[in-house]
This record gives structure tokens, sequence and C-alpha cells, in this order.
């Protein structure tokens, strides 16, 4: 029986269920799905840190949403319009985002007494007056699955792991999208088992099959979402891990050196390990530490030897960090840091997100040690914004310090594959020995960039030693003359001052170059902000988006285009770190706008604290 | 070997000296070993460019700046995980490791566990004078319990670490014993060191003159020297003593090294072991040899197996193997991917 088809702009859809339901598979699966359609989406894995909480509990629930549309889609979405709830637990906490209004499909067979007891009801949800402001699609997933994989001969377990494949199997049929792509990837994914393939393919039949045929239509509607207009060229769905460590060999080879990676496991960071790890016919070295400080010091050996060293980690870890940064600043030798940010302080929310290490990555060590901070603001953008990572660490011999977080690190968006023909190379040329009897010193500078040269060990006649010492302005050998200190101290900080010159201006994302407020951001807040400054614009308010990339130094024009906002609105998911950094550069009366909730901005929150800025 | 290790002409003591004055104490060990070290390197036949020295701190972590190679004079601890990244990136090149008791067994314990437990290329030289140099006197983890030190006025209560037991308890391969001032015995130890592929461990007996001056006279002293040292050889007996009669037995009964009279209770030399430097459970024992009244202490190569191939052959030969199978532009198009015209 067709069904009305009902075209939208776009959708936001979350996936919720226990942490053994196989959310993150499903939302993933559906995201491929979707991205293959030609729509533009943006994705939120929302997973507990714990690997399999106990079964059933509120603390254990696992979500994924997605925000799909035939337009730009900047944010994962406020509220979702579709909630899947695999079980009570999910449920009770989800429910209180879902759009009044919106659909909310929930497996009935997850609903007994001991699961309703474990999310904190005390009595049964459905058919309560709680449901009344939703659409509700009432199914018991559990025994539908059950039944249609009865016949592949799984037992009752593994039968009942199907059961997120039959749940997909109905989103896609109500979203109107192909069964295709999840078909081959599990075929692929479970072609040692083919068991098990059938039975998940069967699932997915069945649940696509119940949505055809059942009598759902009569009252619910099927949807549509038309593709995006995008630039032409090659997309695919990129997550900002998988994105950021294709720009790091993308970066080896412009500058013609290999990597190695030096890195130690930590939440949300490891993606990165694992992505590099697997790319050893691109040649990249990766080597897990036995900690973060032997990470970054094979790092840093690494780039002492000729190599580019690069290591990633999340706050707690770059903490651990700080004295081998403060090495890597007094011998000037290019390393470069991710740090993938996460809820703190301490152990904080190891799988949350936050952008509360500014002040670290900027202020973080001991002595006055500058580095370069940059920024990333998207999945897609990790790429571009490694590659300026390793272009300012090799060009000034400096360490530079990459801000991503754990949002970006496993959120995925459609991306346009660059041409990589067409990236500037910026080629490495090693120190070489002086002609004569002239001696060697390893702190020869460029005048302009104020970089000194870069020795490598093996070639005759650069010998030299380096050390964290105080070393002579000239001759690099130790020196704790006072003067001399002065002046290292000063060059060290002309040399990150002076990348200024070398980096884009700051641009204006969105509205005028002067005017009433300039809503000023970071990082992955990029996308609320935008769709926020572009709601008030659409309603006639005075305002403009600037998203800063390089935090140290900012870019040069930065200060006269902020002087010439009457109001400076800085939002960020930390406590006020960027708002400091300006303050403190400029002294503009730049204002917080704060959110540490572990939980992106929503549009809505950012459009009210516009509103309240300009009083309107 | 790679053409860059063999020098084109004969290289002297001085062209691995260089041009900075060195600053330890007057009459500190690491003078005997640094020239040990100049002297040595051009009899193994090693190029200046080569060579590499790391170092963490402490005083014995100045080394590099007095060594006419490359030198990286690094932090407190840390220079095995560096060395490691060096070699990483540069399997060829020779690293030597200078670090302490301090540097390498207390804030650096982890890396040198671990650089060890991999059997990295590297040359390891720990120099063990059971005190903290630089920082003042303060007692280290080799120091004997008892030890008086600024931070210990009434005596540490510590037990001792025994660096070759924690080597070997790593992992490591190779380990020896010297003594700064043997300089007969020193170059060996370096050269079999050198020549090992794999992580060697050299424990040095360093007098900090000081704060801790003769902590180990009762077994460098010249007089007390035969009867403290045993000096193995792989394959030879382990015989000592100023007389070259007492020896070293195997106890059953009590599963453990004696030492013996070789002519007194009925024992020959038959009774006495031979050093067998690939035996894991004789270097363990000969290792802690020394503990008890009357026991000498091990010096030499007390353990040496190399392993098939060395740590850097396999992670370097795992890229290597397909390296160059994938462009970075295959990887980025592979698997699901649209086109928008």
């Amino acid at each position: 029986m067709a069904s009305d088809v009902q075209v939208l702009e776009s959708a936001v859809v979350r996936f919720a269920g226990d942490s053994g339901d196989g959310m993150q598979l499903t939302g993933s699966q559906f995201t491929t799905s979707t991205a293959l359609s030609g729509s533009d989406l943006s994705t939120f894995p929302d997973f507990p840190a714990e690997i399999r909480a106990p079964v059933g509990t509120t603390f254990g629930v696992s979500a994924f949403q997605i925000n799909f549309g035939a337009k730009a889609i900047k944010t994962v979405g406020d509220r979702p319009d579709v909630l899947v709830a695999m079980n009570p637990a999910a449920l009770k906490v989800n429910l209180m985002n879902l759009r009044p209004g919106g659909l909310l499909v929930v497996d009935t067979g997850t609903f007994n007494k001991r699961n309703l007891q474990k999310a904190g009801y005390e009595e049964n949800p459905i058919g309560s007056h709680e449901f009344d402001t939703y659409q509700v699609i009432e199914l018991d997933i559990s025994k539908m699955t059950l039944e249609a994989v009865k016949d592949m001969g799984l037992g009752n377990k593994e039968a009942l792991r199907c059961k997120n494949m039959w749940t997909l199997g109905l989103m896609l049929w109500m979203f109107s999208r192909k069964r295709e792509p999840v078909i081959s990837w599990l075929e692929k994914k479970f072609a040692k088992l083919p068991d098990v393939a059938a039975a998940n393919v069967a699932a997915l039949n069945a649940g696509h099959a119940f949505g055809e045929t059942a009598e759902l239509s009569a009252t619910f509607k099927r949807y549509q979402i038309g593709t995006v207009h995008s630039e032409p060229g090659t997309y695919k769905t990129v997550t900002g891990s998988q994105a950021l460590s294709w720009g790091i060999a993308a970066a080896g080879e412009l500058a013609g050196l290999d990597i190695v990676l030096g890195s130690y496991p930590i939440t949300p960071a490891s993606p990165i390990l694992h992505a590099l790890s697997t790319m050893k016919e691109q040649g990249i070295v990766t080597f897990q530490a036995e900690d973060e400080i032997a990470a970054i010091c094979a790092a840093i050996g690494a780039s002492y030897g000729g190599a580019l060293g690069v290591t990633s980690s999340s706050g707690p870890g770059i903490a651990l960090k700080g004295e081998a940064l403060g090495l890597a600043i007094s011998t000037e030798l290019p390393v470069v840091v991710i740090n993938s940010q996460r809820g703190g302080p301490s152990t904080g929310l190891p799988t949350k997100t936050e952008q509360s290490d500014l002040y670290q990555a900027v202020y973080g060590r001991n002595g006055d040690a500058p580095l370069p901070v940059i920024a990333t603001r998207s999945p897609g953008d990790c790429f571009e914004t490694a590659i300026e990572a390793c272009r300012l660490a090799v060009k000034y011999m400096t360490p530079v310090m990459l801000l991503t977080d754990g949002f970006i690190a496993n959120a995925a968006e459609p991306w346009k594959l660059p041409d990589l023909d067409a990236l500037e190379p910026f080629k490495v040329e090693f120190a070489k020995a002086p002609e004569g009897e002239e001696e060697f010193s390893p702190f020869v500078r460029n005048e302009q960039t104020l970089a000194r040269h870069w020795p490598k060990p093996g070639v005759s006649g650069t010998e030299h030693r380096i050390g964290g010492i105080e070393k002579d302005y000239k001759s690099g050998h130790i020196s704790y003359d006072p003067e001399n200190h002065q002046k290292m101290t000063d060059l060290r900080h002309a040399k990150v001052e002076g990348i200024a010159n070398d980096i884009p201006l700051q641009d204006v994302d969105q509205g005028e170059e002067t005017g009433t407020l300039a809503v000023v951001g970071w990082g992955s807040t990029y996308g609320p902000i935008s769709e926020a400054v572009k709601a008030a614009r659409a309603d006639g308010l005075n305002v403009s988006h600037i998203h800063i990339r390089y935090i140290s130094p900012f870019p040069r024009n930065l200060e006269t285009l902020l002087k010439g906002y009457d109001k400076i609105l800085v939002p960020e998911m930390n406590a006020g770190q960027l708002k400091t950094v300006l303050r403190d550069k400029y002294l503009i009366d730049a204002k917080p706008f704060n959110k540490v909730s572990g939980q992106p901005f929503k549009i809505q929150e950012i459009l009210d604290a516009i509103r309240a800025e300009l009083a309107v | 070997m790679n053409e860059l290790s063999t020098p084109k002409e004969k290289l002297t003591i001085k062209d691995f000296t260089s041009d900075q004055e060195v600053r330890w104490c007057p009459g500190c060990g690491d003078y005997a070993i640094l020239k040990c070290m100049q002297r040595t390197l051009p009899e193994m036949g090693v190029t200046r460019e080569n060579t590499v020295f790391v170092s963490g701190i402490g005083c014995s972590s100045r080394f590099p700046y007095y060594m006419n190679t490359y030198g990286f004079h690094t932090i407190h601890g840390r220079a095995p995980a560096i060395a490691t990244g060096l070699k990483l990136a540069n399997p060829d090149l020779d690293v030597w490791v200078v670090t302490g008791d301090g540097d390498g067994l207390s804030i650096g314990g982890n890396h040198l566990l671990h650089a060890l437990r991999r059997d990295v290329d590297l040359n390891i030289l720990l120099f063990n004078n059971k005190i903290y140099g630089l920082t003042k006197g303060q007692y280290s983890p080799t120091s004997d319990v008892g030890t008086r030190s600024p931070s210990t006025p009434t005596g540490s209560v510590d037990p001792s670490l025994n660096p070759i037991s924690f080597a070997l308890g790593s992992g490591a391969r190779f380990i020896a014993r010297t003594v700064d001032t043997a300089q007969k015995h020193m170059p060996g130890v370096f050269t079999r060191a050198h020549d090992f592929k794999g992580a060697s461990f050299v424990e040095i007996l360093q007098n900090c003159i000081v704060y801790n001056d003769s902590a180990w006279s009762d077994i460098t002293e010249k007089k007390a020297a035969p009867e403290r040292q045993l000096l193995v050889e792989h394959g030879e007996k382990m015989i000592f003593g100023a007389e070259r009669n007492k020896g070293i037995r195997f106890n059953l009964d009590t599963f453990s090294l004696e030492v013996v009279v070789i002519g007194e209770n009925g024992f020959t030399e038959d009774d006495i072991l031979t050093h067998d430097e690939t035996n894991r459970r004789m270097a363990q024992m000969l290792g802690e040899l020394g503990a008890n009244p009357g026991e000498p202490v091990a010096m030499g190569v007390l353990y040496a197996q190399q392993a098939d191939h060395s740590y850097t052959d396999a992670v370097l030969g795992q890229v290597e193997a397909v390296k160059g199978k994938s462009t970075l532009k295959d990887l980025m198009y592979a698997g699901q991917t649209w086109e928008v015209k």
C-alpha cells in the first residue's frame, strides 16, 4: 500500500537505547544511507563513558542524533523531530528533548517491570498522559525481530541483537532511504559469519517491510527529504578524526617529511591514533607509548631526527605533556600537538564535549613559553586545519597546538573531497654544513620568520648539542647570561607573534564588518552560532558572526575588526576563556555566554542570548 | 650498518671531544667515563655524524655537551622515550642514552622499563652513584637504607633498588656492569653494548665525590677490588680473589650462588660455575650477587641474548612492507562516495 509522502526541508532523528543495543551503528548506517541520498547532514554520537554500563540503566543510555536536510545543515538540531527509544531508560533520558508533536517510536517489548524500575518509572509511561503531546508508535520490536530471524539458527540473545537493524529498516522506510548501502555493509562486516549477516539483513528487511505493509501509513506519514545543492565534486561522509588524520598525512607529503605519531589511548582522542595506525600504506609510523609523556617525547625525538613528530591526546594527557612542550619550545623543534577536548577538570566528562582547554593551550606551561594555537570548527575543516598546524610547525620550528573536541572528533558530515594536487607544498630543507672552518651553530635563524634551521642527525658537518637549558642566542651553547635570557625570551615571543603576518586576515562569516553586535566564536560552536546569527539577521537584528581559527597569535586585523562593533558576545562551551584572552589582548568588553553541560549549544540558546544582548 | 657508519679516515679521541668546558666537580667519576667513551668510539669505527647522545637531567645528563657528535639534553627521566622516537625517525643512527639512578630509576623508571621491554636498539648507560647530585645530595632509589641526606636527616628507610634486577625484570636482553675507574674493563663493555642489536643496559658504578664519596669504595678500591669484584666472561669459570682461589658455585640446597674456596672443603675447580651469558636465570643471580657478606659484585656482560630482529625493524617493517601500495588519494576516495554534478 502506498502511503502519503510529505516533503520536508530537514529533520532531526535521535536513536536512543542501551549501550549494548548498537545505537551508534544504527545511527552511522542511517547517516551513510542519508549521505548517499544527497542530503546535507550533521551527526552527534552521544554515548556514556562506561563500555558496558549495567543493562537498562539511565547512565547506560547511548544515543545518536542526526540532522539532515535539503539545505545546508550546520548543527545537529536543537530538538529531535523523531525519537526512537529502545528501552525505558532511553525514553526517560531523551523524551524531554523531543519536539512537541514529534514522533516517538518505542520498543514495548522492553517495557517490563524490571526495566521500568531501573529507569526510575513507577508506572509504565506507555499510554500515559505523558505521551499525549506526541505521535506515538508502540511496537514490540523485540518480538518482531525474533520472529524475523527465527529461521536463521541464532540463539535468543544473538537474535535480539538484530533489533537495531529492524528499527533501522523501519526508519529507512519512513524517510525513503535506501537499504542497499546498509546491506552491503552488513555483508562485508559479517563476511566470516554468514548466519549473522543474513539475520541482520532479514531484520532490516522486516523492519522496512513492516513500514511498507502495516497500517502505519494510515496514521503516520512517510517523509521525503530532498538533495542539497552542493558544489560539484566527489563527496564523502567524514568524521573529524578521519579528516584530521588525512590532513596530517597530506601535510607530511607537502613537507616532504615522514610522519611519526606518538600517542597514548585517551577518550575522545584515540580515533586519531587508530586512523593513523591504519595508514601504513601511506607511510605513517605510529607508536603507542607507555604514557602521555613518552608519547610527546617520542614525537620530539622523531622531529629531532628529521621526521615530523605528532602527538594526539585530550586535556588530561595534554597536561602531562606540558614539560615536554616546554622542551620543544626551548629547543625550537616542530611538533604538532592535537587536543581533542573533553569535559573537565580532571577526568571530568570523558565522552562529552567541551572547549575548556583554551587557557591550557595558550597559557598552560611553566616559564614564558609561547606557541601557536589554532582551532578547527567542523569535521571537514579538520583536514585543512591539520595541514596548517603542520605548516606552521615546520616553517617556524615550534610546537603547534591544534584544538579540536570530542564532538568534532566523532561527528560526521558530508565533505567535498579536496584536490590534493592543488595543495601548496611547503618542502623542508635541512641545515647544511658550514663552509670552511666555520663552527656550525644549530641556532642560525631565518631573519624573516626568526625560525632556526633544522639540522638532521646522520648529516656530516651539522653535529651539534641542544637541550632545555637556556642557550646562547648565536652559538646555541649553554648560557646563563642575564642579557641573553632576556633576548631569547623576547625572541621566542617575537617568533610566535610574527606568525600573525603569515596567516589570513580574520573574516566576518556573516553580516557587516562593523555594527551593533559581533558574536565571536571558535571551534565546534560554529554551527549553532552561524544558525542563530542567520535567524537573528532574518529578524532584522544588526548582528555579525566572527569565527576565529587562529587563537594564538590572533589575525593581525582582529583588534580593529572587533572595535568596529558596539558589543561583543562570546559563546563558549567553557566558563569564558576566549573572552578572557580577547579582553587581555585588546581591552575590549567581550561578554561571555557559557554552557558546560557536555552538550553542544542549541541554536535557540544563542539566539536568546543575542536578543538579550540587544535588549529586543 | 649503513654507509654513514664507517668513517672515511681513522678518527681519534680529539674528534669526539667537543669544545665545551667540562663542568663536573673536580674528581667526579663522570670524567673517567667521558674520557673512556671519547677514547673508545674511534676504536668502534663509528662516525661522529651517525652518533647521538641523548640524556635526561642530572649530573650524568650533561654528558652529551662534551661529545662532539649529535647530542640532545632533554628533560628529567624522558631520554629513553625521546631516543625511541629518534630511532623510529632514523633507525640507522647509533643512539646512546646517558642517565643516572635518579633520572633513570625514579622519575624516568617507566620509560626505562618500556625501552628495555621493547628492546629498542639503544645503548643505555646508567651512572649509579646512589645519590642525587645536581639537586644537592638527596637520597636516590639506589641509596642504601639509612642514608643520611638533606631529605632524610635521620636516615632513609626505603629499600634500595638493584638496577640489574630492574633491567632483567623489564625484559632487557643485554645487561652489563662496570666501574667508572675501570679504564681497562669499561671499553670492552661499551663495545659489546654498541654491537648488540637491541636495548643494551650498562650499569656504571660511579663515585660522587661531593655528596656520596666512597659509596662504592668497598668494591672498587684497588685493595678491595680483587676480593669484591667477579669479572665474568662468557665461557669462563667464575673465579676471583687476589689468590684466584675463590669461585662461584651453585648450591642446590639453598637454590642460590655461593662463594667457595677452591681446595677447601673438598671443592675443586670443577665445582665452579662457567659463565653463560645467554642464561637469564644465572644473570638474575649474578645481578644480585654482592648483597651478602663475602660475596663479590659481578662485573662484565651478565646477560646477552639478541632477538631475531630489532624493535625498529619490526615497527618500520610493518610500514615498509606495504608503503606505497595505496596513496592518500586512494584512501580518501575508498568506500562510499557520491558525485554532485
